[in-house]
């Protein structure tokens, strides 16, 4: 039974061969993400239950935020997505340089999303946005305006903490796809790798069209 | 000091009888359940205790019709309980026609009440015998909760909103109020007296307690000195809407919804004016937020109910 | 004492000791980066054993204040602070993780005939997580304590209280991971990990408790983190998510609050019934009254908790209609709840029973839960709870649920499993005078507490009118006795680890994969995977083969 690690590379103790394994890791990242879609689910509910309080005031907030960089991160992201599921398919072939390439490419977007996030949240800034006692929304006399601030930036606040993650698991990855890990039977850990990473790209297609589009119909 | 071993609170309001009629059903239900069940325990542990150490007995693997009958029944007793409080809860919740009302502000750690005539309470209210009494409730600050044991009632008083409750007290005495909502450092201080006076006693009460202005004088003052009487004139609309007659009235917000002009609607409107303006106004009104406190608020609107009385009497239909 | 015990093994014990998962290495650092399911349960053991006693301290100081009517122990302040922390280390650092952490941790793996957790590096992070969360907040407390009380109702934690509401909020956040990160561990093993032949039907009833509970740990938990979140934010850096200055609804706290913390209920009440579905049908010798049913019940009763969260604002001032619906779906949480109890009488039927400890504690959880059931048919109805709601009525209510039930099945199971723990016997009969210590006391500190609730004392509450006196005396006398009876527990469970006799592999006789294991286990549990080939509980399957059921 101990000398179970030794016949497959990557294989751990407790399991009985590599299929299980996959099994049992890819299983658990799906219930990572369930919880993941409960926690986002709290800010969520929260939104949902003020806009149709305020819809007015969070339609007017709105028009704060800067759109064309907003679609340029969206467009960042889903492109980010693309190199990181050609980064899995890469890696279920056995092709370590690839998989890094990839990899390496994903990780560039996901830094070029968050560099643009922290230049939109300096506007915030510079614009007297940021919750709190120094708010001061220009001609914005409904309370409820600055109430959209808080959500905003906790939402994308979250988000991007979850960018970070991702980034530092990338380099992970990355690391270990240098050291020619993955091979076709051993795959499992970038093909999960994947699924957050496309889940941090959906809270975003989320997030978009809730935060930043929700003032264009007027 | 030995105080006796009460066993149930004193029933002293309309709504009182009720509750512990539904109390002494679901005891008696869960007594008859509970003492089935501890017997059977009993009788199983002794009747089957092990003889000896081999013992294997027969087994049982379960019984469908068991199993149905013991699902089916304890649901058709908790929906007879379930449909009993519902009613009953439906019943209690809106106060009746014609209720004298009772002003209440919670704050830490005391409970202020304002009768309409002026009266002004901390900790204590008279209420007579026998007559439907309605509270709106605010709070300064955190949330509260109003509760009087006798009458069986309670209410949380969450900031932000009116709340409301009612109760029909129905024996004289002098009855515990307490704050049921832990509210902070001096949270079981937060309690005091609910006098349930006859209908003479209470009069007496009203002419003996010491009264300033009626709440809708004060609320006048507070009209005049805020400068609300610039915008919302008597005689002609100004750049706000006239006020006189708007009270219990409908009126049309400037999206088209409408909206029942009510304590709920015009506390919003002042604190956030723009946030259900009505038609035909700009929202040029600046909140007065943190410029009134909840009792004042609770004047004004007394105010404007007593302008919206007026406006009845004058023009009948 | 021991008479009734299954016959002993016919070899005598060997002269040398085998290896098992105890004595396989050695040393702090053999703890500190144990990989092993059953070794990070102990570490949980420990852990959860000085959450319990420090927030049964505060008991004590509470119970103490009480004795008089005046506020003369302590001040309200230093009494507000205590019913805070205790409630917060019993609910978050003692009962949601007792019996996963400690028991479901080392059990599972050994009744689904794996070797180890799906992910054992996971596991001890999530001991990690729980002690750095358990820390903090034992921190918040030394540095001046928080007086919120463990809901953390807003406003008052947001921006009245003076205390140190931050720290704690943080170390609760990071404790839900642990909670979090233990169900998603569970749920995988459960699915992927069972031996062959271990059907989903064929699994002990206590694994069906704990992938019940652990759904409820990963769905329900990461709601309470991020409003905890939200209520740092709002404290710390004024984003006003709750504050009704901008328009923020303080109510939306309490239904994202309760939307975990009512589940959490179950979270502790789930575990506990999984314990005495086993102990029952062991101690009975007999298989279980209604697997199915059982098992079922389960999940009915994760499901539905999810839908009635809403029945701890029924005075808050929700809608009359919201209220009715989540009355409605209270009084169905209590079915599948009834469907337990009757199964687990039923399985006594015709059985052949012994009165060792732990299944005193099943008679005991048995009459507790059932009161503490029934009245919570009695709060989950519109009508009364506005009357009773915030008063002792609930207090007592909910303890004869997460003590008389979660605690007595918690103590039912250590004494059951404790021979498979630690490889010894437990001494019988101090055992069973602790278990009726606590019974007594149980009873004596919680039932006056319902009738003073219905008089209408409310909870929390530092000073008192007089006339409550004579039940919070009644109740402080009850306490110090359940006091003592925690304490036996833990003096005589100490010492028969070291002192107690060699227990054998199977000390009660008893089936399921765990009882086939040395005791106690070696460091990967079994020599070879198990292969199961019959249903749990199989107490007598020669005769079962002639039955035509």
């Amino acid at each position: 039974m101990s000398d179970h690690a030794a016949h497959a590379p990557g294989l751990a103790h407790q399991f009985d061969d590599l299929d299980q394994q996959l099994d049992a890791t890819t299983l658990g990242m799906w219930l990572f993400l369930a919880q993941e879609i409960m926690f986002f689910g709290g800010l969520f509910a929260a939104y949902a239950i003020y806009r149709s309080h305020y819809p007015e005031a969070f339609a007017a907030a709105s028009h704060h935020l800067d759109i064309r960089l907003g679609g340029f991160n969206t467009v960042v992201l889903i492109f980010s997505s693309l190199t990181m599921a050609l980064g899995v398919r890469a890696a279920q072939m056995g092709k370590n340089k690839t998989v890094f390439n990839y990899l390496l490419v994903t990780f560039m977007l996901g830094n070029l999303f968050l560099v643009v996030k922290a230049f939109e949240y300096h506007h915030k800034y510079v614009e007297g946005l940021i919750p709190g006692p120094w708010f001061s929304a220009h001609g914005a006399t409904d309370p409820a305006v600055q109430m959209f601030f808080c959500l905003y930036f906790a939402m994308t606040g979250m988000h991007a903490l979850h960018m970070v993650v991702g980034g530092g698991l990338l380099i992970y990855f990355m690391v270990q796809a240098r050291r020619e890990r993955y091979h076709a039977h051993y795959f499992g850990p970038i093909e999960i790798m994947g699924l957050y990473w496309h889940f941090v790209d959906i809270v975003w297609i989320f997030l978009f069209p809730l935060l930043y589009l929700l003032g264009l119909h007027q | 000091m030995w105080t006796g071993f009460p066993l149930f609170p004193e029933a002293a309001s309309t709504v009182a009888g009720g509750v512990d009629a539904l109390y002494w059903f679901v005891i008696a239900i869960s007594v008859f359940f509970s003492a089935g069940i501890f017997a059977a325990i009993f009788y199983f542990a002794l009747r089957y205790s092990r003889k000896s150490l081999d013992e294997v007995p027969k087994p049982i693997h379960g019984s469908l019709a068991l199993e149905i009958t013991w699902s089916v029944i304890p649901f058709l007793i908790t929906m007879v309980m379930f449909g009993w409080g519902t009613s009953l809860f439906f019943r209690n919740f809106h106060p009746p026609e014609g209720a004298m009302e009772i002003f209440v502000t919670g704050k830490q750690w005391m409970w202020k009440l304002q009768h309409p005539e002026g009266q002004r309470e901390i900790n204590e209210l008279h209420v007579p015998v026998g007559r439907a009494v309605k509270l709106t409730m605010a709070t300064e600050d955190v949330i509260h909760s109003f509760y009087i044991p006798a009458f069986r009632v309670k209410k949380d008083v969450v900031p932000g909103i009116y709340s409301s409750m009612w109760f029909e007290p129905t024996k004289p005495g002098k009855y515990h109020l307490f704050c049921a909502e832990y509210c902070g450092n001096q949270h079981s201080g937060m309690i005091g007296w609910v006098h349930v006076l006859s209908e003479p006693d209470y009069e007496a009460w009203l002419s003996g307690a010491p009264r300033g202005e009626t709440m809708a004088q004060a609320g006048e003052r507070l009209f005049q000195r805020l400068g609300c009487f610039t915008c919302h004139r008597a005689d002609s609309p100004g750049r706000g809407p006239v006020l006189e007659g708007v009270f219990g009235s409908t009126v049309q917000l400037e999206n088209g919804v409408k909206v029942v002009a009510d304590e709920v609607y015009l506390r919003e409107s002042i604190l956030k004016p723009s946030a259900k303006t009505v038609a035909g106004y700009r929202t040029q009104m600046p909140t007065f937020q943190g410029q009134i406190s909840e009792e004042g608020l609770m004047q004004v609107i007394a105010y404007i109910k007593s302008i919206a009385r007026q406006e009845r009497m004058n023009t009948p239909q | 004492m021991n008479a009734a015990l299954a016959p002993p093994p016919s070899a005598p014990p060997p002269a040398e000791t085998p290896t098992h998962y105890l004595n396989a290495n050695y040393g702090f650092r053999s703890w500190m980066f144990t990989l092993d399911h059953k070794r990070i349960a102990l570490l949980y053991l420990a852990s959860i054993t000085l959450f319990f006693f420090i927030g049964g301290f505060y008991a004590v100081m509470l119970r103490l204040e009480l004795v008089t009517p005046a506020g003369d122990l302590m001040s309200a302040e230093n009494y507000n602070k205590s019913f805070t922390m205790h409630g917060v280390m019993m609910v978050f650092f003692f009962l949601i993780p007792s019996i996963p952490a400690v028991l479901g941790n080392f059990l599972i793996p050994l009744m689904i005939g794996a070797r180890d957790l799906a992910f054992p590096r996971l596991n001890l992070l999530s001991w990690y997580i729980y002690m750095a969360g358990g820390m903090l907040t034992l921190y918040a407390m030394v540095a001046g304590g928080v007086d919120t009380g463990w809901t953390m109702y807003t406003p008052y934690s947001t921006t009245y209280s003076n205390s140190h509401v931050m720290v704690m909020a943080v170390g609760i956040f990071i404790n839900g991971f642990s909670s979090i990160l233990t169900g998603l561990n569970f749920i995988v093993t459960i699915h992927k990990m069972r031996a062959p032949g271990l059907t989903w039907f064929r699994l002990p009833l206590f694994v069906w408790a704990h992938y019940a509970t652990s759904v409820i740990q990963v769905l329900g938990t990461p709601v309470i983190a991020i409003t905890i979140l939200l209520v740092a934010l709002e404290r710390g850096f004024g984003f006003g998510f709750f504050d009704p200055k901008l328009g923020g609804d303080p109510i939306l706290f309490q239904h994202l609050f309760w939307f975990y913390s009512h589940p959490a209920v179950y979270i502790m009440i789930l575990p506990s019934m999984g314990v005495v579905s086993e102990l029952v049908t062991c101690f009975s010798r007999k298989k279980v009254f209604g697997y199915k049913f059982i098992a079922m019940s389960s999940v009915a009763i994760a499901v539905f908790g999810f839908l009635v969260w809403g029945h701890h604002m029924f005075v808050s001032g929700q809608s009359i209609y919201a209220g009715m619906i989540f009355s409605f779906l209270s009084f169905l949480v209590g079915i599948p709840s009834a469907i337990k109890v009757f199964n687990w009488t039923a399985t006594m039927y015709k059985g052949s029973i012994s009165y060792h400890t732990p299944m005193l504690y099943v008679f005991g959880f048995i009459g507790l839960f059932t009161i503490g059931g029934l009245t919570g048919l009695i709060v989950a109805n519109l009508g009364l709870d506005v009357h009773l709601h915030d008063t002792y009525f609930i207090v007592a209510h909910f303890h004869y649920i997460m003590v008389g039930g979660a605690v007595m099945g918690y103590l039912g199971g250590i004494h059951f499993w404790w021979p498979k723990i630690t490889g010894r016997l437990y001494p019988e009969g101090w055992a069973r005078f602790s278990a009726l210590v606590l019974f007594v006391g149980f009873n004596l500190t919680f039932f006056p507490q319902f009738l003073v609730g219905y008089l209408g004392m409310p909870r929390r509450y530092h000073a008192y009118p007089e006339e409550f006196q004579v039940f919070n005396v009644m109740s402080s006398a009850g306490a110090s006795i359940l006091g003592l009876g925690y304490l036996i527990p833990m003096i005589y469970l100490t010492w028969s680890w070291r002192y107690g006799k060699l227990a054998p592999p199977n000390p009660w006789g008893a089936k399921g994969l765990e009882w086939t294991t040395p005791s106690p286990p070696t460091t990967f549990n079994f020599e070879e995977t198990p292969v199961v080939t019959e249903e749990a509980y199989a107490y007598a399957q020669e005769q079962e083969t002639e039955e035509s059921h």
